[in-house]
């Protein structure tokens, strides 16, 4: 792809989405307008890379699709009848040209697209593509899943849309937090499927990026939300390390090992700046505990300097928001780095019933029983981590610890 | 007496009918419910949209759950039904959160096919 392709490519994904939202809000035709920004986005790149992208692009891109919106709309009335078709068309030519009196109407969109009356994997799909102006190939890639599944899976969303009527609104008052909830669930979980990719390729880090994109906005249109914030605050702290995640081998490197010089330093004070000081005390949500707890390690220069009580404290709260056996898991690691793996270990035993098959668990576990120097329990608990994980990158890593294990070395 | 008629049929043969088969089905329902109406039985009846429209609501320890999709459990069985004119899913959703069954038992939202 050239420089000039490039550029278009990546502002025309920065600016599509508001297109794509007023166009819904004027037609209440998903496809329509979709296929109409695409319209948009081929005329950019046959003329953007000569004349120069324009001072305002997403008015420009907003402009082109709505006159391709009507080109559709009238070539369509042609054979058929008019009825829907002729509604749209009139609210389409009665615009005008001046798209600044269109309002922002991206957050409705975001609502739309994350209503908890459609399934998860739907509501990802369809917020990445009329959202964050993804193409078809590159969400089914992204997840690993064939672009033909990916499109029925869209279909299905938007006709679900259609025919259950679900709104296109900002939910009221009384609703906002909890759809809120929702639209930073499915931001959450395209972050995490990039972080923590469950197969092959451990980091998909445009998914990061574009989760990241995805929560800015959303920053932007509800400002001043302490959720919004923590979860914004979290992603930035945990993907300043992405670089010192992965060796060269594409192997996984634990915290404690990574070169913390790689560290992004600009998206890590970005993240402890959105998070401050804590002001109330027990008002943090989840994420903005979670974002705490990596701040921790975000502010220690040396594996050693970490805060391990102040960690453990955290963990104890998320505990109390809502109780799961993964932050128990969690906090039996940081309670074992502040107080010695036998106090860790001892944590970690009430786990075993509803972990056993958590391959996080039998790795945590093997981590400290070779802390306390209880290598052969070590080795048993590795194998039966390596038994339960499919990622690549992580079954490289546990079969090192396993052969260092055998060597008597660390 | 009042009875209600529930029809179960296999949807997806219904979504790859050709025109002409459905404009048939279309008349044999239509010299059914003409039936009904000589006979004085009527008392309404619609076709719903399929099921891929539907949306399932219920309540458990205090906490909303909506999901994408049909009631799909077999332990519970249909029990009753409200039909709601309503301008949109947040609405119907709202409102079936305050059908008591919801605690326990699961309503279904699906919307009926207008026109």
């Amino acid at each position: 792809m050239t420089d000039a392709a490039g550029a278009v490519d990546r502002v025309f994904r920065e600016e599509a989405g508001r297109a794509v939202a007023a166009l819904i809000r004027l037609t209440g035709d998903f496809d329509l307008a979709e296929e109409a920004v695409q319209d948009a986005f081929e005329t950019a790149v046959r003329t953007w890379p000569a004349r120069g992208i324009p001072l305002n692009p997403g008015a420009w891109i907003t402009t082109t699709a709505k006159n391709r919106a009507i080109d559709r709309l009238r070539r369509e009335r042609v054979g058929r009848e008019k009825t829907d078709g002729a509604v749209r068309l009139a609210a389409l030519e009665a615009l005008g040209d001046d798209v600044h009196e269109i309002p922002d109407d991206r957050l409705r969109l975001l609502f739309t697209c994350c209503h908890p009356a459609l399934a998860m994997d739907a509501r990802v799909a369809l917020t990445l593509r009329t959202v964050g102006g993804l193409s078809t190939k590159e969400i089914a890639r992204a997840f690993i899943v064939p672009e033909t599944t990916l499109g029925q899976r869209l279909a299905r969303a938007k006709r679900k849309i259609r025919e259950a009527a679900i709104p296109y609104r900002i939910p009221p008052r009384e609703l906002l937090p909890e759809r809120l909830d929702g639209v930073l669930a499915v931001s959450y979980l395209v972050f995490n499927e990039g972080y923590a990719a469950t197969l092959g390729e451990l980091l998909r880090a445009e998914l990061c990026d574009e989760a990241i994109r995805l929560t800015r906005l959303i920053d932007r249109l509800i400002p001043d939300r302490s959720e919004v914030r923590g979860l914004l605050a979290l992603m930035l702290l945990q993907h300043a390390r992405k670089t010192a995640r992965i060796d060269a081998h594409g192997d996984l490197v634990l915290l404690e090992d990574q070169d913390r010089s790689r560290w992004d330093r600009a998206m890590l004070d970005e993240g402890l700046a959105l998070l401050g000081s804590e002001n109330e005390e027990g008002s943090a949500g989840a994420y903005e505990l979670q974002a705490r707890i990596a701040a921790c390690h975000a502010r220690a220069p040396r594996p050693e300097d970490t805060d391990w009580p102040a960690i453990a404290s955290l963990y104890g709260r998320l505990a109390e928001l809502g109780a799961s056996p993964v932050v128990e898991l969690n906090r039996a690691v940081a309670i074992a780095m502040a107080d010695g793996p036998d106090a860790g270990l001892r944590k970690l035993e009430p786990l075993a019933g509803d972990l056993e098959r958590y391959h996080l668990f039998h790795s945590a576990r093997a981590d400290l029983l070779r802390r306390a120097g209880r290598d052969r329990e070590a080795a048993d608990a590795y194998r039966r981590a390596l038994d339960l994980t499919t990622n690549d990158a992580e079954r490289r890593f546990l079969h090192r610890r396993l052969a260092q294990l055998a060597g008597g070395g660390r | 007496m009042r009875y209600i008629l529930l029809i179960y049929d296999d949807e997806s043969s219904r979504a790859g009918v050709s025109h002409d088969d459905r404009h048939e089905m279309d008349q044999a329902y239509e010299r059914f419910a003409n039936e009904l109406a000589e006979r004085g039985a009527m008392r309404g009846g619609d076709e719903l949209a399929s099921t891929t429209s539907a949306t399932t609501v219920r309540e458990r320890g205090g906490e909303l759950l909506v999901t994408d999709g049909p009631f799909a459990e077999t332990k519970e069985q249909l029990g009753g039904y409200f039909i709601v004119d309503v301008d949109d899913l947040d609405t119907a959703i709202e409102l079936a959160k305050k059908i008591p069954a919801v605690h326990g038992g699961s309503i279904e939202i699906r919307p009926i096919v207008e026109g």
